[in-house]
């Protein structure tokens, strides 16, 4: 078929298209990603158990505060890298400044706390399982997310991998959050911050393949 | 002033309200802009007419597939360099030239254009189409090629509408996927 055939057949019939499409598809995965996690926390990990006291819930919303900070930044960069050409008016920086935000804060707890505590800080009791629940977790919500980016024909694969496994990871931790009792600012940016750009990462390693359209 | 991406932009958003002649339009002149492109850079890599011509038809079957992704609120011709740009590294990677020989370029490289006839290219879609399966050969046979409506394609071949425009799009996707598997050079 010659060039000129081809396109007077795609032209023939021309439907309008849905310009909201791209947004209700990524927010609907998005939605669909925090409520599986949210579910998969609470029948595999269970909440924790104190979450009812007011240390916890300070604690938790700490941690939710951060995951969600990531969440929102990462989500409004990943909707627009998804589209053709979305990378060239995207800088992508905002997207460290939960992490900028929650080392500061880690490096203020620990320095207003004697240094014979710093140990106990970082590694508190489940940083191995910290470590393996929020990539774990963050699995099928990526699957849910890469579907629906697909959709809306990313071109710059890396860089859209890259916030794909970052949503990923912060929806991850959100719901990991509601499990886990280690608090204190050094365990959370260490472990959760450190398994969330290991998402990011992966990501950016498996976007070029998972991604083409 | 006009810019072409002025009047290419205005063609675009008349094609996403369903305009079909202005669909045609903004194909016909993005054609020559993809021709234009593709030979320039193909030439680096020895390449010539034939899978300039390749790349054309493999660019405007995403275009067309991919144009609700294309956002009224930002410039025309970003998203039509990316994607032109998208499917030159897809093609040197299947044909197994790294990808860090692409030079950079800028998104205006889209805005030359060649006016010389179309060449042949490598592939033939109407025996692509030939390979899909059988819903999606009877429903762009009927609509795309014969060029009948929805609603009398349906009648024809006993379908709902639904159906066949759902049928039309997988269809024109899974014809680019095999494009690409067909054309690795």
């Amino acid at each position: 078929m010659r060039t000129d055939e081809l396109v007077a057949a795609l032209s023939r019939h021309v439907e309008p298209v849905d310009h909201s499409a791209i947004r209700r598809t990524v927010g609907l995965a998005l939605v669909t990603a925090v409520v599986f996690a949210l579910g998969l926390m609470a029948v595999w990990f269970g909440l924790r158990a104190d979450v009812m006291t007011a240390r916890a819930v300070v604690f938790l919303g700490a941690k939710a505060a951060f995951a969600m900070a990531i969440i929102g930044i990462a989500s409004i960069y990943l909707l627009r890298l998804a589209r053709p050409g979305g990378e060239h008016k995207t800088a992508s920086i905002w997207a460290v400044l939960p992490f900028g935000a929650v080392i500061l804060l880690a490096i203020i707890s620990l320095g207003s706390a004697p240094s014979s505590h710093w140990d106990r800080m970082m590694l508190g009791d489940e940083w191995l399982e910290c470590l393996l629940s929020i990539p774990i977790i963050a699995i099928v919500p990526f699957a849910i997310l890469v579907w629906a980016v697909r959709k809306a024909a990313p071109t710059h694969l890396v860089r859209t991998g890259a916030f794909t496994g970052l949503v990923a990871g912060g929806i991850s931790a959100l719901a990991y959050a509601l499990h886990c009792t280690s608090d204190s600012l050094p365990f959370v940016a260490v472990w959760y911050g450190g398994t969330i750009v290991l998402c990011t990462v992966a990501g950016a390693a498996l976007g070029p393949r998972l991604l083409r359209w | 002033m006009t810019s072409p991406e002025t009047e290419l932009k205005a063609l675009m958003l008349a094609s996403q309200a369903g305009d079909a002649a202005a669909h045609r339009a903004l194909l016909e002149r993005l054609s020559r802009h993809l021709r234009a492109y593709y030979k320039r850079k193909l030439a680096s890599f020895g390449k010539g007419a034939t899978e300039a011509e390749d790349l054309v038809q493999e660019a405007l079957l995403a275009i067309h597939i991919q144009r609700h992704s294309y956002d009224p609120a930002e410039p025309l011709t970003p998203w039509v360099h990316a994607i032109a740009r998208y499917k030159l590294i897809d093609f040197l990677r299947r044909s197994r030239t790294s990808r860090a020989d692409v030079p950079i370029d800028e998104a205006d490289d889209i805005m030359a254009h060649d006016d010389h006839v179309a060449a042949e290219n490598s592939y033939d879609i109407r025996r692509l189409i030939g390979r899909l399966p059988k819903n999606m050969q009877y429903a762009i046979g009927a609509v795309k090629l014969e060029g009948l409506s929805i609603a009398e394609a349906a009648q024809k071949y006993q379908l709902s509408e639904p159906t066949i425009k759902v049928s039309i799009h997988r269809g024109l996707k899974a014809l680019a996927d095999m494009i690409a598997k067909e054309v690795k050079a």
